[in-house]
């Protein structure tokens, strides 16, 4: 990592064409924005002609990634056609890559009977029931945080409580949950990011996975029905074909969909309360705050950098020429940061107005299926937060998830203040 | 100025007065009135703004659209063919006594 490296300095000097926007060591050092601004302002839709993921054409504006995420017919996510992350080794049987479709890789019809056989999970009666467990523990967990001393805030805080959460959903055994959280990692990782060595130490682990679930998924066949995502799918007359491939698939988009973006959320919570004290206090002093906090943490987090489309025939998109096949990237991370749609775009304001008009869940027909879930924790997790410490500061740099879809953290070191 | 009637899920009326051009979603957000939340700003895109339209009123205003209001009430629960999405209700004085119902949540 050069942290030498003036960012602000090269993203305005460098000519657009050699842009990449999607190289990792970006994401690392956090320095991505002074070059989405210049892409807003110079080139809103924009080609890459070389990258470790082949050409591919960047959408940094708000409303152009609206459109294109809201036009599935022409720009499609079907894993047939592509993939809908810019790598196609995350999700299709590419280089060393393994094929796990699901329905945010599909395009309708089948998207939406996909969809809506695990959707009650996330239905209000269900939240309802669920507020109670979050709330009980992010408390426990709370109590037994120190004051005053240093602590890794994504092992302590983040990654235990979604992993509870995720577990809860599944319905998996408690014990074995650090699983989840492995797998949930592996997914979005390539060999040489210091989580796998070799495709094949990949493959091994999500079939371990499969394997592991596919024991769960024939327990309860032969139960009743009951409310967890192993059960719904289970008993789905839709799902009964599923092969195995398309059940790793599924898996991989409830485990890392419900894992990864939250926790980032959270991890985010704290970088957010420490950059920002003054907006944290006013927080303090006005809980009614909460409606737009949540909202708004989601979008200056921005959980999930980019969504990739592919172009299902020649499209002219904003006077560039996009050809059929062209990988189209919505940078959701810059759209979050357009000054036209949002004001002060980079600061973190918990009474902004119209909070909830954010990209961080995208839209359209593949828009978050877990949104009002992810509010939830996260509402709890202030609501406790707010509570009980006057300052959390973070302690040093924080280490980044090295990777251009999931933007979150893998270490932060935090001081918290009673 | 049309007057519009919000019924929540619980049966509690909002009867607001709205400016003709704008739409029952900006209306509903612009006085606060809880279950409507219009994430997206009104191009149908989030489905947070499901309402019921009585069949008197549905046969004036006429039901969802093809295209992406159709798309996404397929995938919202407890749409009917009752449904709109309220952003795409543009609202005129013609609309005076419109009552939308709500349901008990937004996704
Ligand atoms: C803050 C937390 C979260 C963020 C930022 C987030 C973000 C996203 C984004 C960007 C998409 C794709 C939208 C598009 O392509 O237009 C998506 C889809 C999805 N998310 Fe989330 N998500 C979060 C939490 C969750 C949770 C908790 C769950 C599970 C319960 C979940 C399940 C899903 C599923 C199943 C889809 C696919 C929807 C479809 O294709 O129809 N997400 N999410």
């Amino acid at each position: 990592m050069d942290i030498a490296i003036n960012d602000a300095e090269r993203a305005r000097t460098m000519p657009l064409e050699d842009f990449d926007v999607s190289d990792v060591s970006l994401y690392q050092r956090e320095a991505l924005h002074p070059y989405f601004e210049r892409l807003r302002k110079e080139a809103p839709v924009h080609y890459c002609k070389a990258s470790l993921y082949g050409p591919y054409w960047s959408i940094t504006k708000f409303h152009d990634i609206v459109a294109i995420d809201t036009n599935h017919k022409q720009f499609s996510s079907d894993h047939t056609n592509g993939s809908f992350v810019l790598d196609d080794t995350t999700l299709n049987a590419v280089e060393g890559g393994i094929s796990m479709p699901n329905f945010l890789g599909m395009d309708q019809p089948v998207h939406d009977v996909h969809r809506m056989a695990v959707s009650p999970i996330v239905a209000p009666a269900n939240l309802l029931r669920f507020e109670n467990l979050i709330r009980s523990r992010t408390k426990d967990l709370f109590d037994s945080l120190p004051i005053g001393e240093t602590f890794n805030w994504v092992d302590q805080v983040s990654i235990p409580l979604t992993t509870m959460m995720l577990a809860t959903l599944l319905d998996f055994p408690f014990a074995d949950r650090a699983k989840l959280t492995r797998w949930s990692d592996v997914v979005t990782t390539r060999p040489g990011y210091g989580l796998v060595d070799t495709w094949e130490q990949r493959t091994a682990e999500l079939m371990e996975c499969l394997g592991y679930f596919q024991n769960l998924w024939d327990e309860r066949q032969k139960l009743p029905p009951k409310a967890d995502l192993i059960s719904m799918l289970a008993h789905s007359p839709a799902m009964q074909g599923m092969t195995p491939t398309d059940f790793l698939g599924m898996l991989v988009l409830l485990i890392v969909g419900g894992n990864d973006t939250t926790r980032s959320s959270m991890s985010g919570s704290a970088m957010a309360a420490h950059l920002f004290p003054d907006e944290f206090a006013k927080a303090k002093a006005d809980p009614s705050l909460l409606a737009s906090i949540v909202p708004e943490v989601i979008r200056w987090q921005t959980p999930i950098s980019h969504m990739r489309r592919t172009a299902i025939e020649d499209v002219e998109f904003r006077g560039q020429q996009i050809k059929k096949g062209d990988k189209v990237v919505m940078w959701y991370l810059s759209g979050n940061r357009d000054e036209e749609v949002i004001d002060r775009p980079q600061d973190f304001i918990v009474d902004r107005p119209r909070a909830r008009h954010h990209l961080s869940f995208g839209f359209g027909i593949h828009r978050c299926l877990g949104n009002r879930l992810a509010e939830l924790q996260i509402k709890v997790l202030w609501e406790e937060m707010l509570k009980r410490y006057s300052r959390i500061e973070v302690v040093g740099e924080p280490l980044r998830v090295p990777s251009n879809l999931i933007h979150g953290y893998v270490e932060m070191q935090v001081r918290l203040h009673a | 100025m049309p007057k519009i009637i919000y019924i929540t899920s619980t049966g509690t009326e909002h009867a607001v007065d709205a400016d003709s051009g704008s739409s029952a979603m900006q209306t509903a957000v612009q006085h606060r009135i809880p279950g409507i939340d219009g994430d997206c700003g009104g191009v149908a895109a989030c489905g947070t703004c499901h309402v019921w339209v009585d069949q008197n009123w549905l046969d004036k205003i006429g039901p969802a659209r093809p295209g992406i209001e159709q798309e996404m009430l397929a995938l919202t629960d407890g749409a009917t063919p009752f449904s709109r999405l309220a952003c795409q209700i543009e609202l005129d004085d013609s609309h005076d006594g419109l009552v939308l119902r709500m349901p008990t949540d937004q996704h």
